[in-house]
């Protein structure tokens, strides 16, 4: 019965998963009310979805909407606040393989220094780095999420720890 | 290979991605080179630094209030009205088919591990769903433990792993594999990690198994069974497997 039942598979795959859901939406919208609009609509989107669902990695597959529907979602909502950066660009910000000062150990960045350097960061980054430090996620998951090559995700993490760094060690100063 | 090549790599292996011969290669560079130790270090740092401050944001309740409420409303109106009892009628039929299937390929179909394995992941999603993770919420184990006195016939190891990253945070009894038994409850940033403990019957070989998105570690210690269950990633489970069998 659960199998068909739709509310019944919405409980079982999607609701698990919406604190995940909502910690994406949340790192890309940026407050607190956009976030829980976006979480909303990407689940109800999750639900109509659902048929689609062929099993397997239920947690990838939600964050997958989640993610398409926060940038549809900014762009028709908040355009101002939207900028999309092309990887070519993303590259003229950092380049991970300079050498960097990366003797000062960070000890003493508290949350909200932690969560206001996050929030500096482009979108590309910051969800690179929500995925796998705060979701825990693969590789493999995050260019599924993401929807880019495994190897585009490992240079935008790296740049993205990189800038992290630089701003925490910045402040620590 | 020299540092630039490394470099990538390095986050690679600290984030656990890199298989066992990338991983000693690495490891063989690290102890002659103390540009890419540093970097390692700092990248442990932050990783550490963006774990202990838990930046996550959870779902308020209203979303998972308004959630529910819209996919109810949504359900019953996909049935028209009328309908309504030819679709119960095709369900008794179907049911009453599934269920001689069911009797006919039972004994082959599905494998005891197997069996157990659904029950358990369908057992940790219910208890996230139902907002009934815990019975006895507490990161104290001695409040924990003795609150199982007399529930059940056993004593479960109830130990708090805080300082590995991985807090108590409750305790509950649950059903499986046909018997009341013992259900820890452990987080890991977000995630939840139920671990069910029962008395090991037979010596069982120890297993490490995903279904449906979630990661299953089977463990016997001291004479208990171990079924771990999160959807915590495998690598971070088996580490917190590793504790429980200390």
């Amino acid at each position: 019965m659960s199998a068909t039942d739709p509310q019944a598979q919405f409980e079982q795959v999607v609701m698990p998963h919406l604190d995940a859901a909502y910690n994406l939406a949340r790192w890309l919208a940026g407050n607190d009310h956009d976030a829980e609009d976006i979480a909303q609509e990407a689940c109800l989107r999750a639900f109509r979805f659902l048929g689609g669902f062929r099993g397997g990695n239920s947690r990838s597959w939600l964050l997958t909407i989640v993610r398409n529907t926060a940038y549809t979602w900014l762009k028709q909502n908040r355009p101002q606040a939207v900028v999309i950066l092309g990887d070519e660009e993303l590259s003229e910000i950092e380049d991970p393989t300079a050498p960097a000062n990366h003797s000062n150990i960070l000890h003493h960045a508290d949350r909200d220094v932690l969560r206001a350097a996050l929030e500096a960061l482009p979108a590309e980054f910051r969800e690179v780095l929500v995925l796998r430090e705060l979701e825990g996620l693969s590789y493999k998951e995050i260019a599924d999420v993401a929807d880019a090559p495994i190897g585009t995700v490992m240079s935008r993490l790296a740049r993205a720890r990189k800038q992290l760094q630089e701003y925490l060690v910045g402040r620590e100063k | 290979m020299n540092c630039q090549e490394m470099n990538p790599l390095l986050h690679a292996y600290v984030d656990g991605e890199l298989d066992l011969m990338r991983s000693l290669e690495i490891e063989r560079h690290l102890k002659t080179c103390a540009g890419c130790m540093a970097v390692k270090r700092s990248l442990d740092s932050l990783h550490s630094t963006l774990r202990h401050n838990d930046l996550s944001y959870s779902a308020p309740a209203s979303l998972r209030r308004h959630l529910l409420a819209e996919v109810g409303k949504g359900s019953s109106r996909t049935q028209p009205r009328n309908s309504t009892r030819w679709f119960w009628q095709w369900l008794a039929i179907g049911a009453i088919g599934f269920a001689a299937l069911t009797l006919i390929f039972r004994p082959t179909g599905i494998s005891e591990r197997d069996r157990l394995a659904e029950e358990a992941v369908s057992s940790h999603v219910r208890s996230l769903m139902v907002g009934h993770l815990t019975d006895v919420a507490s990161s104290d184990q001695h409040t924990i433990k003795p609150w199982f006195n007399g529930k059940i016939d056993f004593a479960p190891n109830v130990k708090d792993f805080v300082a590995q990253g991985f807090p108590l945070v409750g305790g509950r009894l649950d059903y499986l594999n046909g018997q009341t038994l013992a259900a820890l409850v452990y987080k890991r940033n977000q995630h939840t990690i139920n671990v069910f403990v029962w008395p090991a019957k037979t010596p069982k070989s120890e297993t490490a198994e995903s279904l449906r998105g979630y990661n299953i570690i089977n463990r016997d210690v001291d004479g208990l069974h171990y079924c771990i269950v999160s959807d915590l990633n495998a690598k971070e489970l088996t580490e917190f497997a590793d504790l429980l069998g200390n």
